[in-house]
């Protein structure tokens, strides 16, 4: 079924990281990014890795969902892994017609697989702790500052809400449309790419309308409601800076300073 | 031999996650060539499960579903066959058509089932006829009908067809009074000139009682009944402790009855209960 996708789902909870504050964990998540891309040297990226591990396991979420999440994008990450073996220099490892793997290949491609890994693990804390609304509330506070240029922060942040509000909504649809056209004999397993698209057709039109017809229905609950943009709109739930964001500032702080230290005090493996 | 036999269905979703749930088990019935079967049962009951297993959309995790004799999912590359002989009509249809005009869509089944031109355009003729599609409707669009319109150009679809058992998930969902008479009593037109078999699932006790040869009452997955109307609706508490009721009719029989009146209880329908009160009137 569609249903089963997993990338990115919010999985409600109370533990530390579920209780700071969205902006901060977005902040911190970028951080931690640019950690990762400084770090050069084993040392610094396994200070990184170790201290992501232990932020995933104060998560109290099942490692298991982490894998699973990992699952989706393994591919990319065995990809860009083996090819990354064949660049760099060094010394010659192996070396077979015009294939030539060197020691600066193998130190690339377990770097650039450690490196992939770890940005997957730290972005599924966020999406896993963080619950949608709080997310585009944070992102909403964060871009504030572009209103400056006329950006309409606001509205992007509704669309963004309503977009994620939406995904279960349309894939549940296309479950239902799928299963009403396969009931007329539809046939969407088998035959060439071009058959294939073909058939989708029945199932991409019904969607398009009733996509259309929400969005419809939405605007009308909307207006009946008042919405008229984000000016003079107070919220809900306010987000609020507390003294755990205040520790995992200092933590992260702490770990950004092992990686300086480290890369300093030990010889680069990577450029 | 039922043209339709199941034998101890069991549907679970979600095996070996945290999210398993049995929606069906233990189910074992037969239906007969030409019966008017209705199915009741609460939300969640398992009916819409059932029926999807009927005409394999969902595939059962244990045991089997049989069709004029064969286990369909003998052969899992034939199971369209088995879509093309047990026609579904999902809830609120309407939401399936996409085609240009409303023609070409109810010749969607039949054109996938490889059908030559000229029956193909017979049985959608004669299909838009059952539902009461006017001729000039058939080539608009779709999505110019109204709502009642575009219920029926849907059904229309599936019964384009010609299934052998044609089974409609609450095709009266809705609409408005007089629009759920008509489209009931175009289905029962249906199936008394087909003599196909039908299964009608609804809410409405009213109109399963007034149009179905046979009750199956679905609850918590489970099979509770599966006997005449006025065998399934006696049994009123049985059927209150499930979240059903019987037809208005029928309860107010009961309660005459109880009041010391000898009417009988075994009324389904108003002009039943009418001509039941009048006559007793006249005694």
């Amino acid at each position: 079924m569609v249903r089963d996708i997993t990338l990115g789902q919010y999985m409600p909870g109370r533990s530390i990281v579920h209780r700071l504050d969205a902006r901060s964990k977005i902040l911190m998540l970028l951080a931690i990014i640019v950690f990762i891309f400084i770090a050069n040297n084993y040392m610094a990226l396994m200070l990184i890795t170790l201290s992501s591990l232990l932020v995933v396991l104060l998560t109290k979420i099942s490692f298991r969902l982490y894998l699973k999440s990992m699952k989706v994008i393994l591919i990319v990450v065995v990809f860009t892994g083996i090819i990354n073996l064949f660049y760099g220099n060094g010394q010659v490892l192996w070396e077979w017609q015009f294939i030539r793997i060197t020691e600066g290949g193998v130190n690339n491609a377990v770097f650039v697989t450690i490196r992939i890994a770890a940005l997957v693990l730290v972005s599924s804390v966020l999406t896993f702790t963080t619950s949608p609304t709080d997310l585009t509330d944070a992102i909403e506070r964060l871009l504030k500052p572009l209103k400056i240029f006329h950006i309409k922060v606001h509205e992007i942040a509704m669309m963004m809400t309503i977009a994620l509000r939406f995904i279960p909504v349309l894939l549940e649809e296309t479950d239902k449309i799928m299963n009403a056209q396969k009931a007329r004999g539809a046939d969407m397993e088998s035959g060439g790419l071009l058959k294939r698209l073909k058939a989708l057709i029945p199932v991409l039109i019904p969607l398009f309308v009733s996509a259309f017809r929400r969005a419809n229905d939405l605007a009308m609950a909307m207006e009946c409601r008042c919405y008229n943009g984000g000016k003079g709109r107070t919220r809900m739930r306010v987000l609020h800076f507390s003294m755990l964001d205040l520790w995992a500032s200092i933590f992260l702080l702490a770990v950004f300073a092992g990686v300086i230290l480290c890369n300093i005090y030990f010889p680069a493996t990577v450029r | 031999m039922g043209v339709i036999k199941v034998e101890n269905l069991k549907l679970t979703y979600g095996t070996g996650t945290s999210f398993e749930k049995t929606a069906l088990s233990d189910v074992s019935f037969e239906i007969e060539k030409g019966e008017f079967v209705g199915v009741i049962g609460h939300t969640g009951s398992g009916k819409s499960t059932l029926v999807q297993l009927l005409n394999g959309l969902l595939k059962p995790t244990e045991g089997k579903v049989f069709l004029n004799g064969k286990d369909i999912w003998a052969e899992p590359k034939k199971i369209r066959e088995v879509r093309f002989k047990v026609g579904m009509v999902f809830q609120y249809p309407e939401y399936q058509l996409f085609e240009e005009t409303v023609e070409k869509d109810i010749a969607f089944g039949p054109k996938n089932m490889g059908l030559p031109e000229e029956e193909i355009r017979e049985r959608v003729r004669s299909a838009a006829e059952f539902v009461g599609l006017k001729e000039e409707l058939m080539k608009k669009s779709p999505f110019d009908l109204s709502g009642g319109e575009k219920r029926r150009a849907a059904i229309a679809g599936v019964i384009a067809m010609d299934p052998d058992v044609l089974i409609l998930d609450e095709p009266t969902a809705g609409l408005d009074p007089l629009g759920r008479d008509a489209l009931l009593s175009q289905i029962r037109s249906y199936h008394q000139v087909r003599k196909n078999t039908v299964m009608l699932v609804s809410h409405s006790m009213e109109d399963i009682a007034r149009i179905a040869d046979r009750i199956l009452v679905m609850n918590k997955g489970k099979k509770e009944m599966l006997d005449t109307a006025s065998a399934v609706f006696s049994k009123g508490e049985e059927l209150e402790k499930m979240g059903l009721r019987v037809p208005q009719i029928t309860k107010l029989m009961m309660l005459l009855r109880g009041q010391g009146i000898p009417v009988s209880t075994d009324i389904l329908t108003v002009e039943q209960g009418f001509s039941e009160i009048v006559s007793q009137l006249s005694v």
